[in-house]
């Protein structure tokens, strides 16, 4: 038997299954050694199929042979390929920097459920992320969003409960409404199979419910991406779950739901029939320019680095919903390269901080303060992600918004080009604020003692490779950009 | 010997591996100090090598890496790229050992760290100046900021981190938000960046847009130092001496104007610029940046900081050169660099040999130095002359060619401001010689007996104040160098 042929299936299953046997065991070396495995696998999966993607074109998969509109189809092309590949990638960078991280940040008791939990979400991302059917994308994102409800309570403050409790309510709402859109076209279509709905959705006659459902999907999504202004639960959600989790839900989390909204609009819904009635265009662009200046705006004015983060990923997301709402080639591969290259810049900026809480107990202002003397490795390391943030050359952020720009002005959108740099503006000033105090502020007077609170060196090296990868990313830009092109390629010409 | 392209790239590899290796052998001083200079030693003849290729027409180039398309990694030397290495690569081995002399005689601490970024920062500039496109050079001079910071903020006391906090702001400040979306801009319009002969942007930008375009570029070029983005430079001369010589007169401040020439000539072209008709208000901001600098140099009694405001006014000259976009002005902006990094230098030199000898930092104070520390005073009071602009001086050349390039444009305002400039050059600097050498000791200074700075410091001193006298003797290979630009 051909394993390479069921990896659609296994890089799926493989955490699925890892999360009850963690809970069956719970020894916390083992659940960390399933989990490892687990998210090795998938990632060792996901990479042979996006190469496989590469050569042969489309994978399709039938679960159980059961032949695609009755049963449930696995499709990988050359979108989520590559999104898969940001999934497992990040979360075994994520997991592997855990163990340590965990052990200051998490409960002892609660430990092996962590893994648990993560295998969980890892496998609802990554279901999403793959299936090709509207109803199974509904129970991964079920599956994601609940067990990230738990992870994000596993923090160690008071306040994780009510971050989670909050997103909690506005994740049900998401996923509500997004079950009720597949509830609509089901009834128009009779089918849950996303390519076959897209077929049958051009014979409809009536459009009035075709778009009672694309409002009630959007308006899902938004929530689950964290659009402006639909990012309430973000800031918090990222601000009080342990460090690994917020770096995990900000490098996958909202990506995946972009990667749904995508697969949504370009596969299922003909844009050509919607936007005429619509103007699509102008609201999500709208949109995400607000976002673009209010995220970073809100960001400047945070005591908390994670908060900060978490705010500038509010206006990060603006800038991928642009280049998506251009709806042009260039656009579209703007929108998928960033999200990739910020889904890398937030991880590592994430586990960069989870060095700092280790070793200082804490994410305020006055934590960093002199960090760049008491962890000079850190804070040149956050600086760099920092330069992401902006888009400075040498990192990956400037050729997201390289492209970004040049989409715009492809467009004739010279004021839309205009926004981006002026909204970076921001994205300086908040950065700014990080330097000053990392490298203008004196260390604050007692320092734990660092025999204490030491780093170790699977944490370091995590951090470590993300950091570079970000810096990587900036130079080679085969797979970014030549996976984003394959893939604005693929889901213009689908129809 | 070698191929060009291998010593193109060797121009930025030298200087870096030389870092790693003094880091590695930083607990031996005088190891550490052999390897700086030998590194500096091969920087220079590494450069020399390259300079008869240049001459000879030939553009050795090399591309390293292509990022997407028109945005590539790459090297390549040009004229006024090879005058820029050649001078920070030559200025690189005097400071060296003006260097040893300075920290080991003022007990500087981290010594090592010291000398590593000052190695590094000198990669940066070979970087900038071999720089094949925008993008390259772009990262370079972040870079350059970047490891300049730790030098600048070396005392590490409340007022280094003051300083070092406005250097950092300024420079990352105004590159990242004008000069990136010059970057961005500009290849997003041309689909390139590279730097051409005649400029890449003509048939792709008109009209205001040019304009803009050139403000964001100038403006964003924070180490040029145009007002009002000056005030990092006068902030950083809290750094040890060693530093403001070669870095504030030499690598960082030449950096941004080196930026200003290259760009104008071979990203926005000459003629392109001339007949758009967009560069004129360049030559008014450019003209009150030299007055009003030199006027604050007038009244500033520290000699540093006086010594820094004649660098914002000078810098000037050579952005108030570019700006007339004449054949000879273009000829003196590429001159004025060299003129005035020799000169400046020697002026730098002086003032920490003095500081180190005497522990004085005021002019007031320098009254009769001038016989205690005669070949000190000697070398000042010649590259006094050459920023005034006065023969037998390199500066006299250069403001020669400037003074012809505004007749030939025949531009009114720009030769008022040359003639009120030298005027107030000669103002405040000529007194400090004067006090120097014919004023009486002060009573209280009779009772402190010294004599000149440790000989390295006074050797490095009269080589760079021989140069200047030199170069005015035998100006042609710079001349040659610099006819190849327009």
């Amino acid at each position: 038997m051909n394993w390479m042929q069921h990896a659609p299936a296994l890089q799926v299953v493989a955490p699925l299954l890892a999360a009850p046997l963690i809970v069956l065991m719970r020894r916390l070396s083992w659940a960390y050694a399933i989990a490892v495995a687990a998210c090795a696998l998938a990632f060792f999966f996901s990479i042979g199929l996006w190469s496989q993607v590469q050569s042969t074109g489309v994978i399709a998969y039938a679960i159980g042979n059961w032949p695609p509109p009755w049963g449930i189809e696995y499709r990988v092309d050359a979108l989520n390929a590559f999104i898969l590949c940001l999934v497992s990638g990040t979360g075994m960078a994520v997991l592997l920097f855990s163990r340590s991280s965990n052990a200051h940040e998490v409960p002892s008791e609660q430990r092996y459920l962590f893994y648990a939990m993560f295998c969980l979400c890892l496998a609802g991302l990554l279901g999403m992320a793959i299936t090709g059917d509207a109803f199974n994308i509904f129970v991964f994102l079920e599956i994601s969003a609940l067990s990230t409800y738990v992870l994000i309570a596993m923090g160690r403050q008071r306040q994780s409960l009510f971050a989670a409790y909050q997103y909690l309510i506005l994740g049900t709402i998401g996923a509500t409404f997004i079950v009720i859109g597949i509830g609509l076209i089901y009834l128009l279509t009779g089918t849950l199979n996303l390519v076959d709905m897209g077929q049958r959705l051009s014979q409809v006659d009536s459009m009035r419910p075709v778009y009672a459902a694309f409002a009630f999907i959007s308006a899902g999504v938004f929530l689950k991406l964290a659009l402006f202004p639909f990012h309430n639960w973000l800031p918090n959600a990222y601000t009080y779950a342990p460090t690994t989790v917020s770096a995990f839900l900000a490098a996958t989390a909202t990506k995946v739901s972009i990667y749904v909204l995508l697969r949504f609009y370009f596969t299922v819904f003909h844009l050509d029939a919607i936007t005429p009635h619509l103007p699509l265009s102008l609201m999500l662009g709208a949109l995400a320019i607000a976002a673009m200046f209010a995220g970073s705006a809100t960001a400047i004015f945070q005591t908390d680095m994670k908060r900060l983060l978490a705010f500038s990923s509010v206006g990060q997301i603006g800038y991928i919903m642009l280049g998506i709402a251009l709806f042009n080639a260039s656009g579209l591969t703007a929108g998928l390269v960033h999200l990739f290259n910020h889904g890398i810049t937030k991880g590592a900026s994430f586990l960069l901080l989870g060095l700092v809480v280790t070793r200082l107990g804490g994410t305020q202002m006055s934590h960093l303060s002199g960090l760049g003397k008491t962890m000079p490795w850190t804070a040149f390391g956050l600086l760099i992600c920092g330069l992401s943030l902006i888009g400075v050359p040498g990192t990956a952020g400037f050729i997201s918004k390289l492209y970004l720009v040049r989409a715009a002005l492809d467009l004739g959108l010279w004021w839309v080009a205009l926004m981006v740099l002026l909204s970076s503006l921001l994205a300086v000033a908040y950065v700014w604020k990080f330097v000053e105090a990392a490298y203008f502020r004196p260390p604050p007077e007692q320092l734990p003692p660092s025999l204490a609170n030491v780093t170790t060196w699977d944490m370091r090296l995590m951090a470590l490779l993300l950091t570079l990868s970000t810096v990587y990313f900036g130079f080679d830009t085969r797979f970014t950009l030549g996976s984003a092109q394959a893939a604005a390629q693929y889901l213009l010409g689908a129809h | 010997m070698f191929e060009p392209q291998t010593l193109l790239l060797a121009l930025v590899l030298i200087p870096a591996l030389g870092a790693m290796l003094l880091t590695w052998a930083g607990r031996w001083p005088n190891w550490r100090e052999a390897i700086t200079f030998t590194t500096a030693g091969l920087l220079l003849v590494t450069v020399c090598q390259l300079v008869p290729l240049v001459l000879a027409q030939q553009t050795p180039s090399i591309t390293l890496w292509t990022l997407a398309p028109g945005l590539t990694l790459a090297l390549s030397l040009e004229p006024l790229g090879l005058l820029f290495a050649l001078i920070a690569s030559g200025l690189w081995v005097i400071n060296s050992m003006y260097s040893v002399g300075y920290l080991r005689a003022n007990a500087e601490g981290n010594q090592t760290r010291f000398f590593a970024c000052f190695a590094l920062s000198i990669a940066a500039t070979m970087g900038i100046a071999t720089s094949a496109n925008l993008f390259t050079l772009f990262l370079f001079y972040e870079l350059l900021t970047l490891l300049t910071f730790p030098l600048v903020t070396h005392h590490g006391t409340p007022e280094a981190q003051k300083g070092g906090r406005i250097y950092l702001s300024i420079l990352l400040g105004t590159s990242m938000l004008l000069l990136l979306p010059a970057l961005i801009a500009v290849w997003a319009f041309t689909g390139t960046t590279d730097f051409k002969a005649g400029g890449i942007l003509a048939g792709h930008v008109s009209g205001p847009w040019v304009g803009v375009l050139l403000a964001l570029a100038m403006f964003g070029i924070g180490k040029a130092a145009l007002m009002p983005f000056h005030h990092w430079l006068p902030n950083a001369m809290v750094a040890p001496t060693p530093v403001s010589a070669l870095l504030h007169a030499v690598a960082v401040v030449k950096a941004g104007v080196f930026t200003v020439v290259k760009l104008v000539v071979y990203l926005f072209g000459v003629d392109f610029l001339r007949q758009s008709g967009q560069a004129a208000w360049l030559t008014w901001v450019a003209g009150f940046s030299i007055v009003v600098a030199s006027i604050v140099a007038l009244q500033a009694d520290n000699l540093k900081r006086r010594l820094a405001f004649s660098t914002v006014s000078q810098l000037s000259y050579v952005t108030l050169a570019t700006a007339l976009l004449s054949t000879w002005s273009i000829k003196a902006a590429a001159l004025h660099i060299a003129a005035h990094a020799v000169g400046k230098i020697t002026l730098f030199f002086a003032a920490g040999a003095i500081y180190t000898a005497a522990h004085k930092t005021r002019v007031s104070e320098l009254n009769g130095i001038g016989r205690r520390m005669p070949w000190t005073m000697g070398a000042f009071g010649l590259a006094a002359l050459s920023m005034i602009g006065l023969p037998p001086t390199f500066g006299f050349i250069s403001k020669w060619y400037l003074v012809s390039g505004a007749m030939a444009t025949a531009n009114n305002f720009a030769l008022v401001v040359i003639a009120l400039s030298t005027l107030l050059n000669a103002a405040y600097f000529l007194p400090i010689v004067y006090q120097a050498f014919f004023k009486p000791l002060s009573p209280e200074d009779e009772h402190h007996p010294h004599g000149e700075a440790p000989w390295p410091m006074v050797l490095a001193l009269s080589v760079t104040a021989g140069l200047t006298v030199a170069l005015f003797f035998f100006p042609d290979g710079a001349l040659a160098l610099a006819s190849r630009l327009a």
